[in-house]
């Protein structure tokens, strides 16, 4: 499937399109489906993360047994379906080294980047799924896809650091235009004629990259990071031209959606409930189709700005301020939204594991990353911070299990993600957070 | 003056009847922009590097593309967001700001929107100097012709004669493969409007005549700097020229121009985007309400709010050319029909905005009691004295503020209906008890809770839950009552003045004025012998030596640019 821009622009040549027509193949996977028939390519295998705010009531969510066969308490009891493809990781620690416990930020910054925060918004180094993405996401019309149902479109734990973060698709019918609108190829589609438009856009392209050394020669060493961060956004979308120039390989689960109604984005519970379900069922066909290999969905934002109508304050504020029920033993107003949270996230692995790849489901084709920010927001904790993954990234992991990390650093677990999507790194994280032990009991 | 349509610079040729562009006195008036500079190159610099890479905000791009293409032509798409530095500014963030792949997809998308336009059938007359031989082939001569002018707009310097050969040549490489001379132009200029010379500000330095061994910006450096400070917009065509005569790098003509400047009715688009930065305002994107709560609350309610204090700002910084300390005590504002209800008064007007102004014995005086500020800092519930305390600590005066431990026990701040703490009052003071938070709640609180008769969305209320509301405070050992005794005290208070003072110098620089104390204490010296006129404060700041002197740095290692550290600096 490799792509040659020349070869492809020469068949357009003084723009006379040229339709390459192929026959829909009724069987588009091989003997042992795991690679497609009609290209020997094998099937893509995602990876993406999964984000909820706030934590969870840690007794009566995380299992007391470790191991297969994990118990499901009250709180997880909404996967119960899937359990036998979710792992439950408990037990890892962020030690900080000194530098602040930024409230809502350094949990969820120290997971992803494997280094302390340094600030509210902003991230002290690039997020492993970007890492992960430079390994798998670049044959893809999208590198990556940022979604927040709830917190606006800074809502993001995905970025390079030194000022950069990945904006988060807020509006289920703006996520529809830019994967479904034009520029969307069907690969299922029995004809294809690459778009001369395109192919002009493309040539054009790559003379902006030819005007970079006028700029370097005159630029210092911290501009020419971030100039370096420009030509290689230039270089993504270049190759985004590149697949829409391709004739796509058929896609069994690839079935183009409608376009959802134009709906409200707020914080609203059950709005953002609802959106996250289509804004779930939109990036699920993007990756049925091919369309990108790695995601980042945040369902609510690190304070929660949840709100539910009739209720004076926000998530976020109810973990403050909501008095522990003495009888329940939990605040009950805030463990409304941590079970929405793990409903929704329910949500999202069976819309996964609903799509047929092969002999398995999208979601065996994938390895997704859950997590929170706290243990428990009350308190703020970043010990112990309730993650999960699902699916087994192809068979490359082991699934249904429960992991205690033993109060060892949560990097390892930023570094054997990276190495199960193959990302050359054997050490990763920075200060107390740097290790080169990855989880071994994950592996398959 | 709402109503008055901002001077647009339209590159359009029909306007551009070779206006000579010889004298800065015709400087609002901008049309004719083009021709007779349009031709020259930049000649090759000297010495020149790069010292600061700004990215363009969203309100400076949707500005510079209706400045140079006309209000016509639609900008739809979403900006990847500059990451506002711990108690900084956007404009400090804007440049450490990189361009993502995600981010850099939209301004693709978006440009191609613009060029699309810009070339179509309807407007491409107004924008070529010239007809292609066939529709459906490339001249590069044409091209040429036509992106050289309106890329001196988006790169706010001339081209270069690589540069122009390049986008003529991509002019010409997309023609042929699309087979229309328009498409080719489209995509050349989709190219131009996605370039790191368009979508950031690039400052470049030269050698400084005056200073052997050390940088000044160079002219177009501070064109930029100028327009953008004063304007919020891209460099005018008589602001460009102005720069190619080298007039930008003498004080004497820089004063002039930077006073017509100020002087112009669009400095109120340039004091509008300084306090969106410095007041924080895209935190009003995330603004929600409880509608059980606040039933008068809706989305119409959550644009006028911020729209109404900067009408207040405009009017008394900008049209009536006031004294900074007044917007602490102003008892004029505006509201419109979405306002009316949260502040209890009749608007006759159905889609305006009416002028009002408060009785002298109402509570409703200055800044800290408009609705949007009121609003902002608030739960979506209930009103917060300690939110709205620290907000006036670190935005007004800057003072920052330190962050809650991470482990604070919120158990005595119960729910709003305690039967026992009835009052925000009564529930911060047991919750204050402890003395882990009440070091910082002394800071905040004092000058929060006499803004309590306010509720969480603005609206005037006596009581809470049955109780009269206690609209008492502190501030600086000073006691006083409400939101006109506290803006009072803050209008008299040095630090009020020395804040701005420091807000609109990192603004104007994009850098953190953290060392700049001897350079500050200058400023607000000036500042106060203006009699505080903001726009007086703008104008020094636009013309001050200081800010346009740059230290040499070998090439290859980042540009440290400390105003302090340069020597003769405050002289």
């Amino acid at each position: 499937m490799t792509f040659s821009r020349r070869t492809a622009l020469r068949g357009l040549f003084h723009g006379a399109a040229v339709a390459v027509s192929l026959p829909l193949l009724d069987l588009f996977l091989d003997g042992n489906g795991q690679a497609m028939a009609a290209t020997g390519a094998p099937v893509p295998i995602r990876f993406g993360t999964w984000f909820w705010g706030l934590g969870v009531n840690p007794t009566r969510w995380f299992p007391d047994k470790t191991g297969p066969d994990y118990d499901l308490k009250v709180e997880l009891a909404a996967i119960k379906a899937y359990q036998h493809k979710i792992n439950i990781l408990s037990d890892f620690n962020i030690p900080l080294d000194g530098a602040p416990n930024l409230p809502h930020t350094s949990g969820g910054v120290g997971i992803r980047t494997g280094r302390a925060a340094n600030g509210e918004g902003n991230l002290p180094g690039a997020s492993f799924d970007v890492l992960i993405g430079d390994q798998i996401g670049t044959k893809t019309r999208f590198r990556s896809l940022e979604i927040a149902s709830s917190g606006g479109t800074r809502n993001s734990l995905s970025g390079r650091g030194a000022g950069n973060l990945n904006p988060a698709e807020n509006s289920p019918t703006a996520l529809y235009t830019r994967l479904f609108g034009p520029g969307f190829r069907d690969p299922n589609s029995s004809s294809f004629t690459p778009d001369p438009t395109v192919m002009a856009r493309r040539s054009v392209l790559s003379s902006v990259t030819d005007q970079r050394k006028a700029l370097e020669a005159k630029l210092g060493a911290s501009d020419k990071a971030r100039l370096d961060q420009y030509f290689t956004s230039v270089r993504q979308l270049e190759s985004q031209l590149d697949v829409e120039l391709t004739k796509p390989a058929p896609m069994e689960g690839c079935a183009v959606p409608r376009k959802p109604v134009e709906r409200e984005v707020n914080s609203e519970i059950e709005n953002v409930v609802e959106n996250h379900k289509i804004m779930t069922d939109l990036l699920v066909m993007a990756m049925a189709c091919d369309n990108t290999r790695v995601f980042n969905m945040n369902f609510n934002n690190g304070a929660s700005s949840l709100t539910r109508i009739g209720s004076t304050i926000t998530h976020h504020q109810l973990t403050h301020e909501e008095p522990l029920d003495n009888r329940l033993g939990y605040q009950p107003d805030v463990t409304f939204f941590v079970d929405k949270c793990m409903e929704a996230w329910a949500y999202f692995v069976g819309a996964l594991d609903g799509v047929r790849e092969g002999d398995g489901t999208l979601l065996d084709h994938s390895l997704v990353f859950a997590h929170s920010e706290t243990e428990f927001a009350k308190l703020h904790t970043i010990d112990n911070i309730p993650m999960m993954t699902a699916g087994s990234a192809g068979g490359r992991i082991k699934t249904g299990m429960h992991i205690a990390g033993g109060g060892t650093v949560v990097s390892r677990v930023g570094l054997t993600l990276q190495q199960v999507m193959g990302v050359p790194v054997d050490r990763w994280g920075a200060q107390s957070l740097e290790t080169n032990k990855p989880i071994s009991e994950l592996l398959a | 003056m709402f109503a008055a349509a901002s001077p647009v610079l339209r590159l359009r040729l029909a306007l551009a009847v070779m206006t000579p562009l010889l004298t800065w006195s015709c400087m609002p008036v901008q049309s004719g922009p083009v021709a007779g500079v349009a031709a020259s190159a930049a000649p090759a610099p000297v010495g020149q590097q790069i010292v600061a890479m700004r990215r363009l905000t969203e309100a400076q791009y949707r500005n510079a593309v209706a400045d140079i293409f006309g209000p016509d032509i639609q900008v739809a798409g979403r900006f990847e967001p500059i990451v506002r530095p711990a108690h900084q500014l956007i404009a400090t963030g804007a440049a450490s700001a990189s361009i993502s792949p995600a981010g850099l997809e939209q301004f693709d998308a978006m440009a191609r929107g613009v060029a699309g336009q810009v070339f179509d059938a309807k407007h491409r007359a107004a924008f070529m100097p010239c007809t292609p031989k066939d529709e459906a082939l490339p001249d590069e001569g044409c091209a040429r012709a036509t992106l050289t002018p309106i890329g001196r707009y988006l790169f706010r310097r001339p081209m270069t004669a690589e540069e122009q050969a390049a986008v003529a040549g991509m002019a010409g490489a997309a023609a042929r493969t699309s087979g229309s001379f328009y498409t080719g132009l489209q995509l050349a200029l989709s190219a131009m409007l996605t370039a790191p010379d368009f979508l950031y500000v690039i400052e470049t330095a030269e050698p400084d005549p005056d200073r052997p061994g050390q940088l000044r910006l160079d002219n177009y450096s501070r064109a930029s700097r100028l327009s953008f400070l004063l304007w919020n917009t891209t460099p005018s065509a008589a602001l460009l020229a102005a720069a190619e005569r080298g007039r930008l790098v003498d004080p004497d003509q820089m004063q002039v121009i930077a006073e017509d400047m100020v002087k112009s009715p669009r400095l109120e688009d340039g004091v509008r985007a300084f306090f969106s930065d410095m007041l924080m305002f895209e935190k009003f994107d995330d603004l929600a309400k409880d509608p059980v709560v606040y039933p008068r609350f809706n989305a119409e309610v959550a644009k006028a709010l911020p729209e109404q204090m900067l009408r207040m700002l405009v009017d008394e910084l900008v049209t009536r050319n006031g004294d900074y300390r007044e917007i602490f005590t102003t008892r004029r504002t505006f509201v419109n029909r979405a306002l009316g209800p949260v502040y209890n008064v009749p608007v006759a007007s159905r889609t305006g905005w009416e002028p009002i102004e408060f009785a002298p014995d109402d509570d409703r005086a200055g800044i800290l009691s408009q609705g949007g500020f009121l609003a902002l800092y608030s739960h979506s519930g209930r009103s917060s004295p300690t939110l709205r305390g620290r907000a006036i600590r670190e935005r007004l005066l800057c003072q920052p503020v330190p962050d809650p431990p991470g482990n604070v026990n919120f158990a005595v701040v119960q729910d709003t209906t305690n039967k026992e703490f009835r009052t925000a009052r009564a529930r911060l003071s047991a919750h204050a008890n402890d003395p882990s938070c009440s070091s910082c709640h002394r800071i905040t609180d004092p000058i929060g809770l006499p803004l309590e008769r306010f509720d969480g969305i603005g609206a005037y209320r006596a009581q809470e839950n049955g109780v009269d509301i206690d609209r008492s405070g502190t501030f600086e050992g000073k006691a006083l009552m409400g939101a006109s005794g506290l803006g009072m005290l803050l209008s008299v208070n040095p630090a009020t003045t020395e804040c701005v003072a420091s807000r609109v110098l990192e603004y104007a620089t994009g850098r953190s004025t953290e060392d700049e104390d001897k350079v500050l204490a200058k400023l607000e010296q000036g500042f106060s012998s203006d009699g505080y006129r903001f726009s007086a404060l703008l104008l020094r700041i636009a013309t001050l030596p200081e800010a346009y002197q740059v230290r040499a740095a070998p090439l290859g290692a980042p540009s440290k640019v400390a105003l302090s550290s340069i020597p003769g600096a405050t002289r």
